[in-house]
């Protein structure tokens, strides 16, 4: 196993009248992309706040690169809060410089590497505007780099997409993707099921303050599959159900051309066998596997979760 | 420490570079020094001229009073009747009559008939100028010689002197206390206008949101003294830059007016202190404010009344801005201050009204419990500083209080700050806040 950046250990947070965290442990591998999901009000803004030393868990430690999480490690971590925002009436340069020497650069520095981002995300003429003239997409931009400047080991983004268009959206992803391959882990928050499945290594999902699901995307992924396939063929869905033989059609479509039929493997079953039974029946065109998406399986979860 | 120091920076900076801010520097000067000079000026003189038929029923024994015109008050000697008189008034450019009856040395009364009203002050110069002629004809009449009539003649004045173990001083208490109820005054309005301003400044970072991104990165405690520090360095600067034009413009202002109002001043540049002193024993009004004032100048102790000032303003301050941005974190925008603010201003706007009637009972035991309890004492100890006979143990009590009220409200405040600038989109209750004291 990798090398772990970031551990919780059975963490829980209460807040004056509800349960916000209970015993939630994860750990975030180094260089990974940890996609931490759950529906609004599961916990995650509770977790992230931990983690950035906002507030601190009433029970459970947590630990950075191995040592228990303390102020040292403040500098390492940047933070892309869901809630942000920029002092309105401020320069956009020097609102940056400032942050950044919030985080600990020295202000040189962090003259020098504004200058590089301003100058790589092609926004230069925004040094001397004041925030408020800039729209909600450039904000997010200037709130990125500010991010990212201090060079954190530990990247934290919530709903870093919102508000985006798609070629910025592109844009900001493939600089994650960049920050990643330099060494970075990124812990990403997002109800935006498409760009865990693009982005994501690892997940966790929290719901109603406990954490019910966690591993490697593609484990958690191949877990779920339900043996179902979908098969393309010619010919009727009656020719079809001669060759069934206990497997189960859960749907079917079809056009003029072409029917698509969606069926769940028989208990122990394998692809091998269904087919075999139906090909005396009809003309098979194309057969795949369904995997369930990240959408399905949290879905799938936190329902469950809930009639626990 | 260096966090703060940029959090203190930036605070700082933002204000004083605001248009705003320069404008009220400006102004507000502008506006003091206008109003100081405003009350000069309409003390020493309005530049009303006057020109007064004089109808003198002892004729000619008033018509040196031609002699005594002034670039103000220009006296027409006539030996007509005052029916002729009051009717050539209303069809000329006299402005009154002064009637001088044929009983004038004995009833010392005489008559003045305006067209519109003339000020105090040129009244009682006419006054006294009626008043050193009758004087001089009934020495004349009663054969009495005028260096014996000053030896004999009796104005008594009064001129409290406290004695207190630092020996003897004059006093000027009333004087004084206003003083100082300047000083409590300006406590007032710099506790109001900045400590808002904190409030307002911590609202921002909330609304704004940028408060999550600064608190992951320094600790709220940290950013709420920054913003208190930054926002009283912006007082102290306002309040020096107010100082300094104040006494520039006053400069300026009050040579203008000076030489504007040779005639009048010349008297009060040509008097001795003894003469002065004269002057003032025969009531002449516009002399003798002009010498408290010079007097009140001196018997202030300077040094101590600034000192003290700068102490309660900085302790009243810090112990107000807490509160102020402790109800900044509580809620979402300014509309809903109002339920918190009341509790917060009541003390202060009761310490300001009170020093009103302090002023006039220094010594008694409400000055004594207000200028004790830190939540009032920044401004009504201002009025007793002023007068200068606080004990030292009184002084020493009111310091350590108010230093240990402003560490108690930063400890309390920061405990609210930290939990109310994470919770957004509500209105946070009493039994709320009270929560978030606890953990």
């Amino acid at each position: 196993m990798a090398e772990e950046i970031f551990r919780s250990e059975n963490i829980t947070k209460r807040y004056s009248n509800h349960l916000a965290l209970d015993e939630v442990s994860i750990t975030v591998e180094k260089q990974s992309i940890f996609g931490l999901l759950g529906p609004n009000g599961a916990g995650k803004t509770s977790l992230i706040r931990i983690i950035n030393q906002i507030t601190a868990p009433d029970s459970g430690t947590a630990y950075f690169n191995g040592e228990p999480l303390n102020a040292a490690h403040i500098g390492h971590i940047g933070y892309l809060p869901e809630e942000r925002g920029l002092y309105k009436k401020m320069k956009v340069g020097e609102q940056a410089l400032y942050l950044a020497q919030l985080k600990g650069l020295e202000k040189a520095v962090a003259l020098e590497r504004l200058k590089d981002w301003f100058v790589k995300l092609e926004i230069q003429g925004w040094w001397n505007k004041n925030v408020e003239e800039l729209s909600k997409g450039m904000q997010q931009k200037i709130q990125f780099v500010i991010t990212v400047l201090h060079e954190p080991k530990l990247l934290i983004f919530d709903e870093p997409f919102s508000g985006f268009d798609p070629i910025n959206t592109e844009l900001i992803k493939n600089e994650i993707l960049k920050l990643r391959e330099n060494g970075a882990t990124i812990i990403f928050s997002t109800h935006n099921m498409e760009s865990v499945e693009e982005l994501c290594d690892h997940i966790a999902l929290i719901d109603n303050s406990k954490k019910i699901l966690d591993g490697k995307l593609k484990d958690i992924r191949s877990s779920h599959k339900s043996n179902t396939y979908t098969i393309g063929f010619r010919g009727d869905f009656a020719a079809l159900k001669k060759g069934l033989d206990g497997h189960k059609l859960i749907e079917e479509r079809g056009d003029e051309d072409l029917n698509r039929a969606k069926i769940r493997l028989a208990d122990g079953a394998r692809l091998n066998t269904l087919l075999q039974g139906v090909l005396p029946h009809i003309e098979v065109e194309f057969c795949t596997e369904l995997i369930p998406s990240i959408r399905d399986i949290f879905i799938e979860e936190v329902k469950e979760n809930k009639g626990r | 420490m260096g966090k703060i120091t940029l959090i203190i920076q930036r605070e700082y900076l933002t204000r004083v570079r605001k248009k705003s801010f320069l404008i009220l520097s400006l102004l507000g000067p502008l506006l003091i020094a206008g109003m100081m000079m405003l009350v000069i000026w309409m003390g020493m003189a309005e530049n009303e001229n006057q020109k007064l038929i004089v109808v003198d029923d002892l004729n000619p024994a008033f018509s040196m009073l031609k002699h005594k015109s002034t670039n103000n008050v220009k006296f027409v000697y006539t030996d007509i009747s005052l029916d002729s008189a009051k009717a050539k008034l209303l069809e000329s450019d006299f402005t009154g009559v002064l009637y001088l009856p044929r009983n004038v040395l004995n009833a010392k009364a005489a008559q003045l008939f305006f067209k519109k009203h003339p000020s105090s002050f040129v009244l009682r110069s006419i006054e006294k100028k009626v008043e050193g002629i009758v004087e001089s004809l009934n020495l004349a009449q009663f054969g009495i010689d005028k260096d014996d009539f000053y030896k004999v003649k009796s104005t008594v004045t009064l001129h409290p002197v406290l004695f207190s173990e630092s020996g003897e001083e004059a006093d000027a208490s009333k004087e004084k206390a206003y003083v100082g109820f300047a000083f409590g005054l300006m406590i007032y309005m710099f506790i109001f206008l900045y400590g808002v301003q904190v409030m307002r400044g911590v609202i921002e970072e909330k609304t704004s949101r940028i408060v999550e991104v600064i608190i992951s990165s320094v600790r709220p405690f940290q950013l709420m003294m920054g913003k208190i520090v930054g926002v009283a360095l912006v007082g102290l600067t306002q309040i020096a830059i107010w100082v300094a034009l104040t006494f520039g413009i006053m400069a300026v202002g009050q040579s203008v007016i000076y030489e504007s109002n040779f005639g009048v001043d010349k008297v009060a540049e040509q008097m001795t202190p003894e003469m002065a002193k004269k002057l003032e024993a025969a009531n002449a009004f516009n002399t003798r404010a002009l010498i408290d004032q010079s007097n009140i100048i001196f018997m202030i102790n300077w040094p101590v009344m600034i000192g003290w000032f700068l102490f309660f303003f900085l302790g009243g301050y810090l112990l107000y801005s807490a509160l102020f941005a402790a109800i900044g974190s509580a809620v979402d925008s300014e509309t809903d201050t109002q339920q918190f603010m009341l509790p917060v201003t009541m003390p202060l706007i009761f310490a300001y009204v009170m020093s009103v009637f302090i002023i006039e009972n220094p010594e008694g035991p409400a000055a004594f419990w207000m200028s004790i309890v830190p939540l009032t004492s920044p401004i009504v100890m201002m009025v007793r500083v002023a007068m200068g006979n606080v004990p030292m143990w009184e002084m020493a009590l009111s310091s350590i209080l108010l230093i240990a009220a402003f560490v108690f409200t930063v400890w309390l405040s920061g405990r609210i700050y930290r939990t109310g600038i994470l919770m957004y989109g509500k209105k946070a209750s009493y039994k709320e806040i009270w929560k978030w004291l606890w953990y």
